[in-house]
């Protein structure tokens, strides 16, 4: 019988940025080898931006503000709500097949663990983002103000894309399998229909404008609009909103992988 | 091999773990020493799991005390990481990546820098006969494959303590063979090794000790050979053409006063013998009168098989009773054996 000798014992711990970018790395390869994750999620963003534009769109009405015009910077803003539920899945599906259990077996800060998975699931939040506002082009849509004030609405966009991706993190973290977290993911499309995105607040009914006023999509996209034409209202708030969500449930990822 | 200062591999003092209101480890008390391969037997539901994802820092214990190396699995659970590698029975390698991107992946986890994590990809890769399928994704490789790579995603990293939990379940004979003789290789090398299993074959192949756990208590350790001693009684075995079978059951039954088991295969028919080579004198004369021509008749030591049964009473366990051939007889076989 032949006996198997193992390589030599690495000297340390493998420092955060290692083990984050190695958690980071292997996320963004499942994405990019499994078409139905990086093309669906394009196919289906395209598909809501065609039907919200040209299906509903007409019986919309937003004033003197086309509504192509009205809708894209917003839809951009909050795509990642309705894209995000992938990756609760792929979180969770991770704890339900001991691919996190291997992880947490290993010597690596549970920091890292939160920090790669948020990176690499912003990152391929930004190319949601990005083929996102490329068909809101095709669709009709034209900057209001200047190509720069288009460039600081679409960095707020990608700050967001952080924001939710840490929300939909906690999520998988949370939810007990694969299919809950699929679940759970729908709570996204309340905040995002029950918002100033689609339709202005105001054409609700009374009782359901408070929730569409002080939810945090709200401020979010108004910010993003506000941006466009150079102005900043809302853009205090909506960055406000963005730490607070990420500053609380940041931690509360991580004590889910220190006590699992 | 170790001093005799060294502390012990794992030291479990009153382990206990409660999920809501099931207990899975309820006290458990467990030594075990290094250079030895461990096995960790028992019923599904026993606390085996429970047991191993504690050593592997994945589960808090309720009470109690759990040291692996001298070191507490929670106030020193980042030195318990440094020194474990995990193998589970669901086979956590990334499907999407190949072989060697993730054993270069978990090397790097482990500590290894980029140019080490590449040497020790390859040697494990080398080492555990992947080279073939080393460059294509996971995805494709077949059951063994996919275990041994995940086997080799633990080794990278040279783990001082090789945690195996049910190493072959749900492998194919081919695919646990391939597994079995890379646990054997790794034991020579001096590598200690705690492996799960409810196969009682895989204890009696693979580990130098053997500990028995039931309702999250151990309630029997030591060698193979001690345990299949330590039940103190034999095994009358009768080989007989399937449809004499459940004759020979009530035969056995009638004689011994205790269940009789089908073997696997559906030819050997088996009880234990509390009255020795008597019994078998009584068996084959019971044989006779009815005239029942056997082909092979005899009494054996028990197989570890027989010692668990034994040992956690599965064998009167109603869910053990799927009878297909007589009155009170027992199939044996993985089948029965994972139920309960």
């Amino acid at each position: 019988m032949t006996a198997i000798e193992l390589p030599a014992r690495p000297a340390r711990t493998p420092g955060l940025t290692t083990a984050a970018g190695q958690v980071a790395l292997r996320a963004l390869r499942k994405y990019l080898r499994t078409p139905g994750l990086s093309v669906m999620g394009v196919v289906q963003s395209a598909l809501f931006l065609f039907s919200f534009r040209y299906v509903f769109g007409g019986a919309i009405h937003t004033g003197a503000t086309r509504y192509v015009d009205f809708l894209v910077p917003a839809y951009v803003a909050s795509i990642v709500l309705f894209t995000g539920g992938g990756i609760a899945v792929a979180v969770a599906t991770d704890r339900a097949d001991g691919f996190t259990d291997r992880l947490l077996s290993l010597p690596v800060s549970r920091y890292a663990l939160v920090l790669g998975r948020t990176a690499a699931d912003s990152t391929t939040n930004v190319w949601s983002i990005a083929t996102t506002a490329a068909f809101g082009f095709l669709f009709g849509f034209r900057l209001p103000g200047s190509w720069q004030e288009g460039l600081a609405a679409l960095g707020l966009c990608v700050a967001y894309a952080v924001v939710f991706t840490v929300v939909f993190v906690v999520m998988g973290l949370y939810a007990p399998s694969a299919q809950a977290a699929q679940g759970m993911s729908l709570i996204a499309f309340v905040f995002a229909f029950i918002s100033s995105a689609y339709v202005p607040a105001t054409s609700m009914p009374g009782w359901l404008q408070p929730f569409a006023k002080y939810q945090p999509i709200t401020p979010m996209v108004d910010a993003v609009r506000s941006l466009l034409t150079g102005s900043t209202i809302d853009v205090g708030l909506a960055l406000a909103w963005s730490a607070a969500l990420v500053v609380v449930l940041a931690p509360v990822a991580v004590i889910r992988y220190r006590r699992p | 091999m170790t001093s005799p200062a060294s502390p012990p591999l794992i030291e479990a003092d009153e382990l206990t773990v409660r999920f809501g209101t099931v207990t899975a480890l309820d006290g458990l008390e467990l030594t075990a020493q290094p250079g030895e391969v461990l096995a960790v037997l028992g019923p599904n539901g026993a606390g085996k799991t429970t047991f191993v994802r504690c050593v592997a820092t994945l589960v808090r214990p309720d009470g109690g005390r759990l040291r692996v190396r001298g070191h507490d699995v929670v106030r020193e659970a980042a030195s318990v990481r440094r020194d474990i590698g995990l193998a589970g029975q669901f086979a956590a390698v990334e499907p999407t990546m190949t072989g060697r991107e993730n054993l270069e992946m978990t090397a790097r986890l482990f500590g290894h820098g980029r140019s080490s994590a590449r040497r020790a990809a390859v040697g494990v890769i080398d080492q555990l006969r992947l080279a073939d399928v080393a460059d294509r994704r996971a995805a494709g490789y077949s059951g063994g494959q996919r275990r041994r790579l995940d086997l080799g995603a633990s080794l990278v990293g040279s783990p001082r303590l090789l945690l195996l939990d049910e190493p072959t379940t749900g492998l194919d004979p081919v695919g646990r063979s391939e597994v079995w003789e890379a646990v054997r290789a790794l034991a020579v090398t001096g590598t200690d090794i705690l492996l799960t299993t409810h196969y009682l074959e895989e204890a009696d192949e693979l580990a130098d000790r053997v500990v028995v756990i039931d309702h999250g208590r151990v309630i029997a350790a030591g060698r193979p050979n001690e345990l299949k001693a330590s039940i103190g009684q034999d095994v009358n075995d009768v080989a007989v053409g399937r449809e004499l079978v459940p004759a020979v059951a009530r035969i056995l039954e009638h004689v011994t006063a205790g269940p009789a088991r089908l073997q696997p295969g559906g030819q050997h028919v088996t009880a234990l013998a509390p009255g020795g080579a008597g019994q078998l004198a009584a068996v084959i004369a019971e044989l006779g009168d009815a005239s029942i021509a056997v082909d092979e008749i005899g009494l054996r030591r028990p197989s570890l098989d027989e010692v668990f049964l034994a040992l956690t009473g599965a064998g009167h366990r109603d869910s053990e009773r799927t009878e297909p051939a007589g009155p009170g007889l027992t199939v044996g076989g993985p089948a029965a054996r994972s139920a309960s």
